[in-house]
C-alpha cells in the first residue's frame, strides 16, 4: 500500500500571544511544530506500515524551514519526503494550497491520501475537501478510527457532532483524521539521528503542472478584510446561593435567553 | 568554537522534552512516594531507544553520542531523578565497560539485549568495606580452570533486582593490591548469586538500591570482562564515564526546580506583590540560573571530550562536582522560596531536594571529583 500524508508546519498555538495593540500573533520565539491532526494522520499511516507493510510519503508545501516537519517525520518512521517550495506559492489560501499539493499528489502514486482534520492556526478544515475534489476521490472528513481489510476497502468511524458513523470506503481515496484518533508515537533516537542524512526532495513549481494563475497570493480568492481582537465581555453575574437554587437561577435564564 | 546544539540534537531534545514531559513526569510523585521502580516507563524508553544511545547501531544501540546520552539524562531527571538513574546506571555502568573492554563474542552477547532496553544493566563495586576506598575489595573470584567461583557481597547496588547483568568487581589475587581486582559479567539467576536487602532511601526512591550476595557463585570462564588483573581500571574508567551522568542527572534536577521556582515565584503574592518582584528573590535566581547554566556548559563540555576521543576524566569530574552541589544548593533554595508550602508533598520541590543529596554521594562524593581534580592539577 502507498500512503502520502500531508503535514503542515503551524506556530505551536498553546504558546502564542497575541500582540494587545495590533492584534497580531507574536510569533517571535514561538516554536513550529507538525500540526496536532496531521500527527494524527501520520502515525495512522505508520500504524498501517507497522500492520500491514506500506510505504509512507510525506509532503508539506511551506518555506525552506519546513523541511523541520519532514525531518520530524522521517524520525517517527516515515519512508519518503517532500518539500513544495516556490515563491509562486507564497500567499495561499486554501484553495490556492489544495491547487498545489493536489498537483504534488498527481505526480505520486497512491492508494490512501491522508490530511489532518484542520490546521491550529487557519481553522479552516477546507485543504482535506479540496484536494479530494480536484483529484475526484472519494473521502471521509473527521476520521477517528480505521480498520483496513488487507485488500482494498477502509471501515472508517466518523465523528459526527451527535455521535459518529460506520463508513466503508475502497481505495484510492482521501481521509482526514483528528488527532484525538490516535496517539501519535514518539520519534526514535536511531530514526532522528538518520533523518539528518536522507534526501527530502525539494519541488518547486516546475515540478508540477498546475496553471500559475490558480497558485499563491494569484490563485487566492479569500481576501482579509480586516483582523481584530474579539471584545472582552463583562464578567458576568456571581451568586452565592446553594446548589438548589444554583439550578433554579441557570434554568430560568437559559429560558429567558430561549436557549432551553 | 561551537555552543549551538546542530539539528539532529535540537530534533532530539525536543522527542527527550516531550516524552519526560508527558511520560515521565506525572510518575514521579508516586513513584517516589511507592518507593516503585518504574518498569513501564522502562518499556517505553526501550521502545524509542533510550537504552542504548552511545552505542553503535552494530551492537543494536542507536548510533548516537555521549551528548546525547547526557542531554537524556538531564531532561529525563529533570522530571523523576529515579528514572534518569536507571538510565545512566544502565548505559553507563553496564552497557558502556562491556562495550569499552568486552571481546566480540561478549559485545554480541549482551550489547543488542542491553540496548533494546530487554535486558537491564548494573554495576557492582562498592563493599560495606569499600566505598571510596574501593580497593579494599573483599569478594574474591578464583580460576578453577573452566570457570570462576565467585563469594562475598556488594551493597547499594543500583538497577539491583531488576537487572539481568551485572559487572561485578573482584579480587583475584590480593598479594598483587589493584593489580589483582578483575571485572566480571554475571547473570541474574546464576546460581549462587543473589539479591540481598533492599534500601531505604531519602531520595531517588523509585531507584532499586540492593545487597547483591554472592555464594560460590559459579560463572563461565568467558565471562571475565577484560584482562585478569585489570578490573580496577575498568572501574575507575567507568566511573569516569558515569560521572558524565551522574552530572546530568544532578543538572536535570537543578532545572526541574529552576523550572518549579520561577513559576512559583511569580505566582505567590505576598504584600501585595508577586515574590517575584523582591530583589532578594531576583537576586538569589539570577545566582541559581548562572550555575545552573555554568554545570550545563561542563556537562556539554566534558560529553564532547568524551564524543571526540579527547582526555576527559578531570572534565567529568569537573562536571560532576559543581553540577551536584549547584543541584544541593538550587534545590534547598527553591524549597525556601516555596516557603511551607515547599515544605509539603503537595509539591515537588522537597522531593527534588532530597533527590539532589545523592548526586554529591555515588560516583564518587564530592571529596573523590576534589581529589581527581587536584591530582590533575597537581601533577
Ligand atoms: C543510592 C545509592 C546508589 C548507589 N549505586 C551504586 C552502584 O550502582 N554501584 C556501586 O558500586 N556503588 C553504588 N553506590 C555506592 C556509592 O558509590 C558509595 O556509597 C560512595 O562511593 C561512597 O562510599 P561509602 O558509602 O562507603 O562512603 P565512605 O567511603 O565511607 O565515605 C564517607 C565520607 O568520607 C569521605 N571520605 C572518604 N575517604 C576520604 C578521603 N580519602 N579524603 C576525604 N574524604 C574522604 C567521603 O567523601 C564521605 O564524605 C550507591 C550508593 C547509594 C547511596
Ligand atoms: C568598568 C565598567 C564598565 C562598564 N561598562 C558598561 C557598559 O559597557 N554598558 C553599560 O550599560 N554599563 C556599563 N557599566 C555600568 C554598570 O552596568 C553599572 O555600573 C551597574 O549597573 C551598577 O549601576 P551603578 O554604577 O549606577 O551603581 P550604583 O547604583 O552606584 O550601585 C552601587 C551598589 O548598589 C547596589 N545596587 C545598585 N543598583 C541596585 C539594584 N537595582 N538592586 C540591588 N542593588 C543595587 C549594588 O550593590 C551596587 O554595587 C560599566 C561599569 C564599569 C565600572
Amino acid at each position: 500500500m502507498k500512503i502520502i500524508v500531508c503535514i503542515k508546519q503551524v506556530p505551536d498555538t498553546t504558546e502564542v500571544r497575541l500582540d494587545p495593540v495590533t492584534g497580531t500573533l507574536i510569533r517571535d520565539g514561538v516554536p513550529s511544530i507538525i500540526n496536532p491532526d496531521d500527527k494524527g494522520g501520520l502515525e495512522l499511516a505508520l500504524s498501517l506500515k507497522d500492520l500491514y507493510g506500506a510505504h509512507v510519503t510525506v509532503i508539506t508545501m511551506g518555506p525552506t524551514q519546513a523541511d523541520a516537519v519532514l525531518r520530524e517525520a522521517y524520525a517517527m518512521g516515515a519512508d519518503r519526503a517532500i518539500l513544495l517550495t516556490d515563491r509562486k506559492f507564497a500567499g495561499a489560501d486554501t484553495l490556492a494550497t489544495s491547487n498545489a499539493l493536489a498537483g504534488a499528489l498527481k505526480m505520486l502514486e497512491y492508494d490512501l491520501i491522508i490530511t489532518g482534520r484542520q490546521a491550529i492556526d487557519g481553522d479552516t478544515a477546507q485543504v482535506g475537501p479540496q484536494i479530494a475534489e480536484h483529484l475526484d476521490l472519494p473521502q471521509v472528513s473527521y476520521l477517528e478510527n480505521l480498520e483496513y481489510d488487507g485488500n482494498k476497502t477502509f471501515r472508517i468511524r466518523k465523528a459526527t457532532e451527535e455521535g459518529y458513523q460506520i463508513l466503508e470506503v475502497d481505495s484510492p481515496c482521501l481521509v482526514t483524521v483528528l488527532a484525538s484518533a490516535n496517539k501519535a508515537r514518539y520519534m526514535s533516537v536511531r530514526g532522528i539521528i538518520e533523518a539528518y542524512d536522507k534526501d527530502v526532495e525539494v519541488w518547486g513549481f516546475d515540478n508540477i503542472s498546475v496553471d500559475e494563475s490558480k497558485l499563491g497570493l494569484k490563485g487566492s480568492p479569500t481576501k482579509v478584510k480586516k483582523a481584530f481582537t474579539k471584545g472582552v465581555k463583562s464578567n458576568g453575574e456571581v451568586f452565592e446561593v446553594d446548589t438548589e437554587e444554583a439550578v433554579g437561577i441557570i434554568i430560568s435564564r437559559l429560558k429567558e435567553k430561549f436557549i432551553i | 568554537m561551537d555552543f549551538k546544539l546542530n539539528k539532529k540534537e535540537e530534533l532530539f531534545l525536543q522527542m527527550i522534552r516531550d516524552f519526560a514531559e508527558n511520560e515521565v513526569k506525572p510518575l514521579a510523585a508516586e513513584v517516589d512516594e511507592e518507593e516503585r521502580f518504574p518498569i513501564e516507563t522502562v518499556e517505553k524508553m526501550a521502545k524509542i531507544g533510550i537504552m542504548g544511545i552511545p552505542i553503535p547501531i552494530e551492537y543494536g544501540g542507536q548510533g548516537g553520542t555521549n551528548q546525547m546520552y547526557s542531554m537524556a539524562v538531564e531532561e529525563l531527571s529533570r522530571a523523576c531523578a529515579t528514572t534518569g538513574v536507571v538510565v545512566s546506571a544502565h548505559t553507563s555502568l553496564c552497557v558502556a565497560p562491556i562495550f569499552e573492554n568486552g571481546t566480540e563474542q561478549q559485545k554480541q552477547k549482551y550489547l543488542p539485549k542491553l540496548c533494546s532496553g530487554e535486558w537491564i544493566g548494573a554495576f557492582g563495586l562498592t563493599e560495606p568495606n569499600a566505598g571510596t576506598d574501593a580497593a579494599m575489595q573483599q569478594t574474591t573470584a578464583i580460576d578453577e580452570g573452566d570457570k570462576w567461583i565467585i563469594n562475598g557481597s556488594k551493597i547499594f547496588i543500583t538497577n539491583a533486582g531488576y537487572a539481568h547483568v551485572y559487572i561485578v568487581i573482584a579480587m583475584t589475587d590480593k598479594s598483587q593490591g589493584t593489580k589483582g581486582i578483575s571485572a566480571f559479567i554475571v547473570e541474574k539467576d546464576t546460581p549462587g548469586f543473589t539479591i540481598g536487602k533492599k534500601e531505604k532511601k531519602l531520595g531517588i526512591r523509585g531507584s532499586a538500591t540492593c545487597e547483591l550476595i554472592f555464594e560460590n557463585c559459579e560463572i563461565p570462564k568467558d565471562n571475565l570482562l577484560g584482562k585478569v588483573g585489570k578490573g580496577f581500571g575498568i572501574a575507575m574508567k567507568t566511573l569516569d564515564g558515569g560521572r558524565i551522568g551522574i552530572a546530568a542527572q544532578a543538572l536535570g534536577i537543578a532545572q526541574g526546580a529552576m523550572d518549579e521556582t520561577i513559576k512559583y515565584t511569580k505566582e505567590r503574592k505576598q504584600f501585595n506583590k508577586s515574590i517575584s518582584k523582591f530583589q532578594n528573590t531576583q537576586f538569589q535566581l539570577a545566582d541559581m540560573e548562572t550555575k545552573v547554566q555554568a554545570s550545563r556548559l561542563l556537562v556539554r563540555s566534558a560529553a564532547y571530550k568524551k564524543d571526540n576521543g579527547m582526555p576527559y576524566s578531570t572534565d567529568a569530574a569537573m562536571a560532576k562536582l559543581f553540577a551536584a552541589e549547584t543541584a544541593m544548593e538550587v534545590t534547598t533554595k527553591a524549597v525556601q522560596f516555596h516557603g511551607g508550602y515547599g515544605y509539603t508533598r503537595e509539591y515537588p520541590i522537597e522531593r527534588m531536594m532530597r533527590d539532589a543529596k545523592i548526586t554529591e554521594i555515588y560516583e564518587g562524593t564530592s571529596e573523590v571529583q576534589r581529589m581527581v581534580i587536584a591530582a590533575s592539577i597537581l601533577k
